[in-house]
């Protein structure tokens, strides 16, 4: 990390000017599409479209599977991460690939295999049900589909803070007595706040935007499990106008989250 | 290329209207010009049709009849859901052929001015209840699915599935609570066949087509909810020729024995 600093003294090198040409279109393919929803908007039925009553449940519930997929990318995230930044095992870089599979994995896929664990015929579907347990069409089974497609963008994200930040000052307050928990309360976490935080935007991120695991896992069904992309792939159908909506307050929420990312990664010593 | 084009296209009239004089005078000049047209008359060339997602099977079997009856003709297909199709081909997707599943799709398709002529329907589908197999619910009506405890899926009222769903609960007076409201028919067959819920409702064919992963339970109120499908070659056609012996395939003997097997009705 230290080595791009070493410029001092030099000249330092400019890009070269033709970079912002592809750079510029790059650009572009990114912005025009938005440019597109907006100029779509049927503005003046924007506000009743968007707070019809199944608009009203989608968003509700998309924000309060996000968060609860959010705080379950937490709690076994973390020490995922920390077991692959700082454990030392055999097969850990085999553990590692399978781990963060669903970053490449296609969410359909996802939600077939979480289909196949936790739906009524799967692996476990039986103890489920045993226990009373029912995931299929319930709201339990969006958080899970969210969870499993979110975990590794906060794990990843963890894991580079954590390798960033070094074990020096741990080894320091291991060498002052320091117990491993009270390290890791006290030392590690702290200097990785910013790191995890990002994590957690990203995961959040990738929550609110799921689909093909929660369509394949979940079901539809307003206020249970309809989040809302499957609003905006329902409303497509018949009323268009209604999707594009619902698509712009996805986007304003997705940017509300970028620009909050990136304050914290301002924040964060990087 | 324009011009050869219209060439044949004037010969093959020509053709068509010297058959349609001495099939006047006797049956036998008829046949032997219509099995042993010169090379003109033939049908050649690369057509692309948009089919409603549940024509895939007997679709892909006509297409490929198509090719056999036809050397050098090529049929390609887009499946998809009814409004997809519709949405991209007013976006300008280049196409001969649409398939709707629905009259409702290819009335927006005729108001966008897509259609060359007058849409033809080809064949019917109806509901049909679907369990997984052996029907371990014992769902032997349409109003046992609003028993307490079980768990029925269907497709979304935005649907054409689930039109015809909401149609037949009208008409039953029965209410249905499902647990899942899909937004394509699929989508409800494959909650049934991974064994996910007790019940769910999805198209005669979808149940043909399923084979023994799931059970069909046939109901007499599917008769009020029959989605009729239509045909019709689009304007933009560069190859209208083909297009139309498609179509003519599909509505004829040949297309109706297949798609009856697949378990669709006549219109």
């Amino acid at each position: 990390m230290t080595e791009g600093r070493r410029s001092g003294g030099l000249i330092q090198v400019g890009l070269p000017t033709w970079i912002y040409l592809p750079a510029m279109v790059g650009a572009l393919f990114v912005i025009v599409p938005l440019v597109a929803i907006l100029l779509k908007i049927d503005w003046p039925n924007f506000i009743p479209l968007i707070t019809s009553e199944s608009s009203r449940a989608a968003l509700v519930l998309s924000l309060k599977t996000a968060t609860a997929s959010t705080a379950v990318c937490v709690l076994i995230g973390v020490p995922m991460a920390l077991v692959l930044a700082r454990g030392r095992f055999p097969g850990k870089s085999v553990l590692r690939a399978l781990l963060l599979l669903p970053l490449v994995l296609p969410p359909v896929v996802g939600g077939i295999a979480l289909l196949y664990t936790f739906g009524r015929q799967g692996l476990l579907g039986h103890q489920l049900q045993l226990l009373g347990i029912r995931i299929a069409f319930s709201t339990t089974a969006v958080v899970l589909a969210q969870s499993f497609v979110s975990l590794p963008f906060l794990v990843v994200s963890l894991e580079g803070a954590l390798r960033t930040a070094g074990t020096n000052y741990e080894n320091i307050a291991a060498t002052l007595g320091g117990r491993p928990t009270t390290v890791l309360r006290t030392v590690t976490l702290p200097l990785v706040i910013p790191g995890l935080m990002s994590g957690a935007v990203l995961a959040f991120a990738r929550s609110l935007g799921e689909f093909g695991a929660t369509l394949t896992f979940a079901g539809s069904l307003q206020g249970v499990t309809r989040t809302l992309p499957l609003e905006i792939y329902l409303q497509r159908e018949t009323d268009p106008d209604a999707a594009v909506a619902l698509s712009l307050l996805l986007i304003v929420v997705a940017a509300l989250i970028v620009i909050a990312s990136a304050s914290h990664r301002l924040a964060g010593p990087v | 290329m324009r011009s050869i084009f219209s060439v044949a296209v004037a010969a093959l009239g020509a053709a068509a209207l010297v058959a349609s004089c001495s099939s006047s005078q006797t049956d036998t000049a008829s046949t032997t010009t219509g099995s042993a047209p010169p090379a003109p008359t033939s049908i050649t060339g690369d057509i692309t049709v948009f089919a409603a997602a549940s024509l895939k099977a007997t679709f892909t079997e006509l297409g490929a009849q198509m090719e056999k009856d036809n050397p050098g003709t090529k049929v390609t297909f887009n499946f998809a859901g009814s409004s997809d199709l519709v949405t991209q081909l007013t976006q300008g997707a280049p196409a001969d052929v649409f398939a709707s599943a629905d009259t409702n799709n290819m009335t927006k398709a005729v108001d966008a001015g897509l259609v060359a002529n007058d849409p033809v329907n080809f064949a019917t589908n109806t509901l049909t209840i679907v369990t997984p197999p052996g029907n371990p619910k014992q769902i032997a009506s349409f109003a046992d699915l609003a028993k307490p405890g079980t768990q029925v899926v269907v497709c979304a009222p935005q649907v054409p599935c689930g039109s015809a769903t909401e149609k037949v609960e009208q008409a039953t007076g029965v209410t249905l609570t499902p647990v899942s409201e899909e937004s394509a028919v699929t989508d409800v067959l494959g909650k049934i066949t991974s064994g996910q819920a007790d019940a769910g409702l999805v198209y005669v064919t979808d149940a043909k087509g399923a084979g023994d992963k799931v059970s069909a339970v046939p109901f007499p109120e599917s008769s009020g909810a029959v989605n009729t499908y239509p045909i019709a070659v689009l304007k933009e056609s560069k190859n209208p020729a083909a297009a139309q012996k498609f179509v003519e395939l599909v509505t004829g003997p040949e297309g109706q024995k297949v798609l009856a097997a697949a378990g669709f009705a006549a219109p």
